[in-house]
């Protein structure tokens, strides 16, 4: 019986841990799920500002942490034009300038709404970003109902699409 | 020579990514700013604290820690408030919760476990 008690126990740790190296330890769970956004105040690509307020909107909006010197970004580019078309996507540029980010504009098109520049970092830290891009999806009640870590791809625009439509 | 060079690269470790602005020219603020470093794990590095991680995000969360510490905040509101924006897995030591028992307590059940059985087995 003792026997038994063990190895059912030394088992479901096996299973325990089994679980857990399936997950990606690369993509880490926000903390800021279900709570209201971070309140900031960061300058704007059209020279004023661009606070947590412009986001207090009636529908549901995208918040993307962006730079010109990030590569996945621009992979997602084509793909934050696509959904701009449906839903407002602001954007948040880290640690980059107007001037190259006004040349990527200039080359690939722009989806967003508004732009704020989070030069030394900070704001993003407050939103618990920690690699670009991230995503968020933002409620009319102004809370953080998904985020998504890394570039949109064509597969994960379905869920997004998927979450937005559920949410509308 | 050889032990000078030898003691250089084993206890140089800690200055290793810290850039020197970033050191805060009050010495007790930066003694306390590398301990709440060497607590906090780097986000994008596999178990590597802040502290000695070249990542940008790492270069990040010390300069916050030392602006915090410059705002008279104390090491468990700092900690606290990294944790509250990227969650446990910014910690080394996880907070005791209901959720987080498990990781706690099976170790300790394990060992008791084990106890058990072998005086068991000497009986």
């Amino acid at each position: 019986m003792k026997y038994i008690i063990l190895i059912v126990l030394l088992l479901s740790t096996f299973l325990l841990f089994f679980e857990g190296l399936k997950n990606d330890p690369k993509l880490i769970p926000s903390n800021l799920i279900s709570k209201k956004i971070p309140k900031f105040k960061l300058p704007s690509l059209d020279n004023r500002s661009f606070e947590d307020s412009d986001l207090r909107t009636k529908d549901l909006k995208l918040i993307n942490f962006f730079a010109s010197w990030c590569p996945p970004c621009k992979v997602e580019h084509s793909n934050l034009i696509k959904l701009s078309q449906r839903f407002k996507i602001f954007g948040i540029a880290k640690k980059d300038t107007e001037k190259n980010i006004e040349t990527w504009f200039s080359q690939m098109g722009n989806p967003y709404s508004k732009i704020g520049f989070d030069h030394d970092g900070m704001v993003s830290i407050n939103w618990g970003v920690y690699g670009l891009p991230e995503t968020f999806i933002i409620d009319e009640e102004q809370k953080i109902i998904y985020r998504h870590v890394g570039a949109i791809t064509e597969k994960d625009m379905k869920k997004i699409k998927l979450i937005l439509d559920k949410n509308k | 020579m050889r032990l000078l060079t030898l003691i250089l690269i084993f206890f140089s470790t800690n200055l290793m990514c810290l850039e020197p602005d970033e050191i805060l020219d009050n010495q007790n603020l930066e003694k306390r700013a590398k301990q709440i470093g060497q607590q906090l794990r780097c986000l994008v590095c596999q178990n590597e604290d802040i502290q000695n991680s070249n990542a940008d995000i790492a270069k990040d969360l010390r300069i916050l820690v030392r602006k915090l510490l410059l705002q008279n905040k104390s090491d468990k509101e700092i900690i606290k408030f990294v944790h509250e924006r990227y969650g446990d897995f910014v910690l080394f030591s996880p907070p005791l919760r209901t959720d987080t028992m498990g990781l706690w307590l099976l170790p300790a059940g394990f060992f008791l476990l084990m106890i058990f059985f072998f005086f068991r087995r000497q009986k």
